[in-house]
């Protein structure tokens, strides 16, 4: 196995999956002859052709509304939004039609579009390029919602994605694309949607965290481990449907849970998981589930440092929940 | 443009314009006819139905009659149909069964559809009937997407969307339009304009003169037809889908027609026009106007019989799905993904048991 970094994994994905299936395609802005803004999609035109890797006008409604008339007309599209922030233009088409074709026509028409979006900061982007709304999506029925942290995890769970029957919101943290690097399987190779994955296991805290928020998590582990506090970190990896059982079970042992996010904190999908906690694993509690994630603002350009959640803020988070 | 420039088929008195006659033989002009009528009488019915509170809601497409059906007829197996909600005459016309939409309508077992939806928001995947939504113009870049993947596949067929011309303002319309140009997809852009979109009027909507007009920024045609003609619709639709199937590319049509009725159950139409226009369209109501070129061939004796007729198969039809029962609540938790995942399980559990 080689080692790549996540943004490899990605093209690798998406070249693999295209060349065991001719139905699979790629569209979105500079797709083909630029490869893809972060090279996502880099040699992908070349070797399949126009046809199958379709650099569209600059239209985010036009975009999704077409993949979704493709995914009904027999096609596998991926569709990439350069960036998670210019999405909302194709909102109505991401909720009200992608989401809900299967339920309204009682499984006569489904639109099993794979979206693909760079999410989340750290690249110095400021407001526009950096956003983390993975809540909308899983607030939505209909979407399944996945976001990796690791190499491996990119390519297995975006080939189980476009093999899938349902609507993916597949966000990709932009801040890891070069910076962590992993081991992949070569040719085929699938994570099943659905299915958490234990980064650390440990024995007296749950840190349930996803994204560009796993290396902080991991650095806080290490900081925590020095003090002889042993923190168990899962990543849900699918953040909806959420791999629920493994949460619980973790979180029934070690009595103590917290969640870490980029994205704010009213409404975001921690209040969602501390929610499911306390309803599942109260008469475990040792502590009050806590969160820790960026700020109820916009998401700054110069404060950038601040407002994402660093290992230091995680450990505090950590601290107050053993104290407790 | 010019009104010169609508293209018309059927004479105020009975005759056609023989240049523009789509040549159709008796027995489907007969049929368009008899479409034309039922599609009124389940308005009648349906606004009944509504009134006295056995449905919720119903848009009717009276005096829109020959806009549906003519592009209705104009589709051919394998083509695609991404109608608008008022544009129930199109899948009628290609063979969505009265049974069917009778069921949609009442929302209960009869509904192939489960309930999930309010009247008017039918489809049918045996007849490519795409399922309809309420926000306005969406489905227009569905129409694209299906129309690429039929080219890419090389297949010969045509996709026709439909909506109003308060669909021609959405951010949907213009992303449809560039890129049907862009891809030269074969998609037939097909645009009633009724002369409203619910209360405002389209001269308020666009300053443009014409809708057609809007296809030139796209680099397609724009074509104007008489909308209250089902010939002249059924000529351009043809000769648009035909086109289309050609690998010719897309069209956008903008039909001239007029909303009779109210734009749904839920609005008062006298608060934004007036009297004396409703009385002068319904002059040029499409129905009675293809029954005289009808009666002028003989191919059509007695127009009250017909209506009589597809009242009665209404009547029948909805007395007959009434009696069809409730959706099981178990479904609420179905078709909202491939399989049911845990949390819609807990959920449906939980209202099963009637502990939620």
């Amino acid at each position: 196995m080689a080692e790549v970094t996540l943004i490899k994994a990605i093209n690798d994905a998406l070249a693999t999956e295209m060349a065991r299936d001719p139905s699979v395609c790629v569209l979105g802005e500079d797709v083909g002859r630029g490869g893809g803004v972060f090279r996502a999609t880099e040699g992908l035109l070349r070797r399949f052709g126009p046809d199958r890797v379709i650099d569209t006008p600059l239209n985010e409604v036009g975009i999704v509304g077409m993949a979704i008339g493709m995914a009904m007309n027999g096609l596998r599209p991926v569709a990439e939004i350069e960036f998670s922030d210019f999405i909302y233009p194709a909102f109505d088409q991401i909720v009200s039609e992608m989401a809900k074709m299967r339920y309204r026509s009682a499984g006569q028409f489904t639109a099993a579009v794979v979206l693909r979006a760079p999410s989340g900061g750290g690249i110095r982007g400021g407001h526009y390029h950096s956003q983390s709304p993975e809540a909308y999506y899983i607030h939505t029925a209909g979407l399944v919602v996945v976001m990796p942290s690791t190499p491996s995890d990119a390519k297995g769970l975006l080939a189980s994605a476009i093999r899938g029957e349902d609507p993916v919101i597949f966000l990709e943290p932009k801040a890891l694309y070069r910076t962590v690097k992993g081991e992949v399987p070569q040719g085929e190779y699938l994570v099943p949607i659905g299915k958490g994955r234990i980064v650390r296991p440990g024995d007296d805290l749950t840190m349930i965290t996803w994204g560009g928020m796993v290396p902080v998590a991991e650095k806080a582990a290490a900081a925590a481990a020095a003090e002889g506090v042993d923190v168990e970190i899962i990543d849900p990896r699918t953040l909806w449907p959420l791999d629920i059982g493994m949460i619980e079970a973790s979180v029934n042992r070690t009595g103590r849970a917290v969640v870490l996010h980029e994205a704010p904190r009213t409404c975001g999908f921690g209040a969602e998981v501390a929610a499911l906690i306390q309803e599942r694993c109260f008469l475990h509690m040792k502590a009050p589930v806590a969160r820790v994630t960026g700020f109820d603002t916009p998401f700054p350009y110069a404060l950038e440092k601040s407002y994402l959640p660093d290992p230091e803020r995680t450990l505090r988070a950590i601290h107050a929940s053993m104290a407790f | 443009m010019t009104d010169s420039e609508i293209l018309s088929v059927l004479h105020p008195d009975g005759t056609v314009d023989p240049l523009l006659d789509p040549g159709l033989p008796d027995p489907e002009m007969l049929s368009l006819y008899r479409h034309m009528v039922l599609l009124r009488a389940i308005d009648e019915k349906a606004v009944a139905l509504q009134r006295s509170g056995r449905i919720g809601f119903f848009v009717p497409s009276t005096g829109q009659e020959a806009c549906s059906i003519g592009a209705g007829h104009a589709v051919r197996e394998g083509d695609w149909i991404f109608p608008a909600y008022r544009d129930h005459g199109v899948g009628l016309m290609r063979g969505y069964p009265l049974a069917a939409l009778v069921g949609q309508i009442l929302g209960n077992t009869a509904d192939a559809t489960r309930g999930r939806q309010m009247p008017n928001h039918w489809c049918d995947r045996s007849i490519r009937l795409v399922s309809v939504s309420s926000p306005v113009a969406t489905q227009l870049p569905h129409a694209v997407g299906a129309a690429y993947a039929a080219k890419v596949r090389g297949e010969r067929v045509a996709v026709l969307t439909t909506f109003g011309d308060g669909g021609t303002s959405t951010g949907d319309f213009h992303a449809a339009m560039n890129f049907t140009g862009v891809f030269r997809l074969p998609v037939v852009f097909f645009c009633e304009n009724n002369r409203y979109a619910i209360s405002l009027p389209v001269e308020h909507q666009t300053a443009t003169g014409t809708l057609a007009e809007k296809a030139l920024a796209y680099g397609l045609p724009g074509v104007r037809v008489d909308g209250n003609d089902v010939l002249a619709v059924r000529k351009v639709v043809g000769d648009a889908m035909e086109r289309a199937r050609a690998g010719e590319g897309g069209t956008l049509i903008e039909a001239l027609t007029y909303r009779l009725g109210p734009h749904s159950t839920s609005d008062d139409p006298t608060v934004y026009r007036s009297e004396e226009e409703v009385a002068a369209w319904r002059g040029k109501d499409p129905i009675r106007r293809f029954a005289v070129f009808l009666k002028g061939r003989g191919l059509l004796e007695d127009p009250a019989a017909e209506e009589a007729g597809a009242k009665e198969a209404v009547r029948r039809a909805v007395e007959a799905a009434e009696g069809a029962p409730p959706v099981p609540l178990s479904s609420l938790f179905e078709d909202v993904y491939s399989e049911i995942p845990w949390h819609l399980a807990e959920q449906r559990d939980s209202l099963l048991s009637g502990k939620g």
